[in-house]
């Protein structure tokens, strides 16, 4: 089963970083350290076994008023195995950050600038971390959970 | 030139008529500009496609620069990222012009109540006719368009 | 002697947001060389309108309205991923007639989606007649869209655990024909298109992408599939009924506009194979049956020993809005789940007796609602423009914690600006045109 010879490959390789390995609903799902991201997700690319040559999506979720609150999620595909795995990393503080994977997909640079834009993490080594769907007026990151829906910062016209 | 309008004079009655015929010839001929953005832009091709054919409405004509046209059809979301280019759009035009707000989004806002979107064109640009609907069917465009002509037919015309 | 050398300066041009190549939504600034490209910036977010927030501030079955909109062309699409991953999250089983229909549905989108792209893709060039074409093939297949569902566009026609009503009746006596119409329509529009010389000089070799780039991207969908590589979701991991389906994954060979735009038409004609393959074989309901084996006819599913005053109005016809057309036929049980958690009752039931009354507002009022366990799913779905895939955490309550799309034409805008770099300016209209660019989708 390639489900848990990824999952084997990775407590082997980092059992050090790993937090937790699990696969629920079917989708296999690791829990690394933060430190660990770019080598991890190396060796997931490269592993001949493995080829996880997609990074289908990366995105992060805010776990408000929880320790750490914030967590990274990538979505990674192998064309070759037609597998798919997902990788959490957890991320603490109110100014978060974590190793850009821009130097292994270049697929992840905006998605990273999105994740910015939205969330405030900031990602080391990318190359051109600026927001992407909002404008650089803006203020705040609006997927944080304490970004109320409703707070406008217009560019122009009445503020309401 | 000084024409004093609504007397009972000769001049009156000529300006009212005159009034009459530009506001007929400017209702039969609008150049618009689409300013397309969102969903209601499939519904605008559809109108403008040969199913519905606005042309039979003497708006046929889509000009994409602003200085060419008369109409601006605001169709779909303005965000707030958006919304100086549009300012800067209705400025380009031409006097007279007139804005359609096509689709609730432009109308209100619509169930984008977001920090994103503006809440209805009307913010930031004057605007003529209202056409709600998320996106309007073909029909009920047509219909703010023949709004849209009635009121330019019946509006004082400058000149 | 006077210097002869020249002094060479590169020139910005900034093209959109408000341009009709442009679609209303992206700004791409360049950088130029006389005619050509030495480096293109791309911008968006014109059309953020805050998706995924909103999914957070409502109620499950409140998201698909805005899932709708997300790719606009293609809506049911968006409906059934969304459905299907909380369904999927849930562990909730859907009946064998709805997954047909979701397929039906899901493919006729596509088409849409695949007409409009290629019509407009052909208008920039100057094919105006094409997009004529196409837009009045769309227009057939919106009408069998507005009839099963109600809206021509923004349809909110999916449902977590089904779909919102059946397929109205003989709606396959005016599909097949249809679909006929539209072959007809892609057969001459293939005619006019491919061995037209000025289209095929403005497409062929231009925009040119490497499969590794392409992957290394994220990229999916026929963008992709046009680099060589049949990666579908359809056919890599089949969800609703598509493993019953027979059908063939175009791929193309050069990775340019050119096969872009034949893969595109091929997937049309595919998505006609899927439609009529799934009309001859969608299976009949109604699917509720007593221990006996009897079908009950969801009329008469009331709790009997409750009736008592009400016997009357169960029997009484209960007039119902023409707008509910679908949901208050017998054949509901067959489009909607059995679970309890999720399923809305026939609407003849709702009016009639107070069960029904209360299943229903346990499934739509406001704190109570759908209540998936906690926990967290990813699923794709095949979007017309590649992987559309709905990350969804759960906390247990009435209300997603996170609701994610992953937008398939966002991979490609981020590396349009690289495939730009090298090409003319005149090559930004095609190149752009074959991404098929929906603002809903890449903003969100």
């Amino acid at each position: 089963m390639t489900e848990t010879l990824t999952l084997a490959k990775i407590k082997q390789a980092f059992g050090a970083s790993l937090i937790e390995a699990h696969s629920q609903l079917g989708h296999d799902t690791v829990v690394i350290s933060k430190s660990a991201i770019l080598d991890v997700a190396r060796m997931l690319k490269t592993d001949p076994e493995l080829q996880y040559n997609y990074l289908m999506d990366l995105t992060a979720v805010d776990y408000w008023k929880r320790n750490p609150r914030f967590e990274v999620v990538y979505h990674l595909y192998s064309l070759a195995n037609n597998q798919r795995l997902r990788v959490k990393a957890p991320l603490g503080g109110n100014e978060p950050e974590i190793d850009s994977l821009t130097s292994l997909w270049a697929g992840a640079n905006w998605f990273e600038r999105e994740v910015y834009d939205m969330f405030g993490i900031r990602f080391k080594g990318h190359p051109d971390l600026r927001r992407i769907l909002l404008y650089p007026e803006f203020e705040g990151h609006p997927l944080r959970k304490d970004y109320p829906i409703t707070k406008r910062q217009p560019l122009i016209g009445p503020k309401v | 030139m000084e024409i004093v309008s609504g007397g009972s004079t000769t001049m009156g009655f000529f300006t009212t008529r005159l009034d009459k015929m530009i506001g007929w010839a400017r209702k039969y001929s609008i150049f618009q500009y689409p300013f397309i953005t969102a969903c209601c832009g499939m519904e605008y091709m559809a109108t403008a496609c040969s199913h519905y054919d606005i042309d039979r409405f003497g708006a046929g004509l889509p000009r994409f620069s602003p200085r060419q046209a008369d109409v601006l059809f605001v169709v779909g979301t303005i965000s707030q990222k958006l919304a100086p280019v549009l300012v800067t759009i209705y400025e380009q035009m031409c006097a007279p012009k007139w804005v359609v707000a096509f689709g609730v989004c432009t109308c209100t806002g619509g169930f984008y109540n977001d920090y994103a979107s503006v809440p209805g064109i009307d913010t930031i640009i004057p605007v003529d006719v209202y056409i709600p609907g998320c996106p309007p069917r073909p029909e009920t465009v047509l219909h703010g368009l023949m709004m849209l002509q009635e009121k330019i037919q019946n509006q004082k015309q400058e000149l | 002697m006077a210097s002869t050398e020249t002094i060479s300066k590169t020139m910005f041009l900034n093209i959109g947001p408000s341009h009709p190549a442009m679609h209303g939504t992206v700004r791409i600034a360049v950088e130029l060389d006389g005619e050509i490209i030495r480096s293109a910036d791309v911008e968006i977010g014109y059309l953020h309108r805050a998706f995924e927030k909103h999914c957070e501030s409502g109620s499950y079955t409140q998201c698909f309205p805005y899932t709708d909109r997300l790719n606009y062309v293609s809506p049911l699409i968006n409906n059934f991923g969304f459905a299907a991953a909380v369904e999927k999250l849930m562990g909730i089983e859907v009946p064998e007639r709805c997954n047909y229909i979701r397929v039906i549905m899901s493919e006729i989108s596509r088409i849409c989606d695949h007409l409009t792209s290629i019509g407009a893709s052909a208008m920039e060039l100057g094919a105006f007649s094409v997009f004529l074409y196409m837009i009045k093939a769309r227009e057939w297949l919106w009408e069998l869209v507005e009839e099963v569902t109600g809206a021509r566009l923004t349809v909110s026609y999916g449902r977590v655990g089904g779909v919102k009503g059946d397929l109205t009746e003989g709606f396959a006596e005016r599909c097949r024909p249809t679909l006929q119409k539209v072959r007809s329509v892609l057969k001459e529009v293939d005619d006019l298109l491919t061995h037209n010389r000025i289209f095929y000089d403005r497409m062929k070799g231009v925009g040119f992408i490497a499969q590794e780039d392409a992957i290394e991207h994220g990229i999916t969908g026929p963008f992709l599939r046009a680099s060589g590589v049949a990666y579908d979701v359809r056919k890599a991991s089949p969800y609703f009924v598509y493993d019953r389906m027979n059908f063939d994954i175009p791929v193309g060979e050069n990775g340019d506009n050119f096969d872009r735009y034949l893969v595109r038409m091929e997937e049309m004609e595919q998505s006609i194979r899927i439609v009529e393959q799934a009309l001859d074989t969608i299976p009949e309901g109604p699917t509720n049956v007593d221990p006996e084996g009897r079908v009950i006819e969801p009329s008469v599913m009331a709790d009997l020993g409750k009736i008592g005053k009400t016997l009357g109005l169960l029997t009484n016809e209960v007039l119902i809005e023409p707008t509910l057309q679908g949901s208050e036929k017998r054949l509901h049980a067959a489009v909607y789940t059995a679970s309890k958690q999720a399923r809305i009752p026939p609407k003849e039931q709702v009016y009639s007796n107070i069960e029904a009354l209360m299943n229903h507002f346990k499934v739509v009022m406001y704190g109570h609602g759908i209540r998936p366990p906690k926990g967290e799913v990813y699923y794709a779905v095949e979007g017309a423009n590649g992987e559309l895939g709905f990350y969804i955490v759960s906390d247990g309550t009435d209300k997603p914690w996170r609701v994610r799309c992953r937008p398939p034409c966002f991979p490609i805008m981020a590396a349009l600006g690289k495939i730009l770099i090298g090409s003319q300016l005149a090559d930004i209209v095609p190149t752009f045109g074959s991404v098929n660019m929906i603002g809903g989708e890449l903003d969100r």
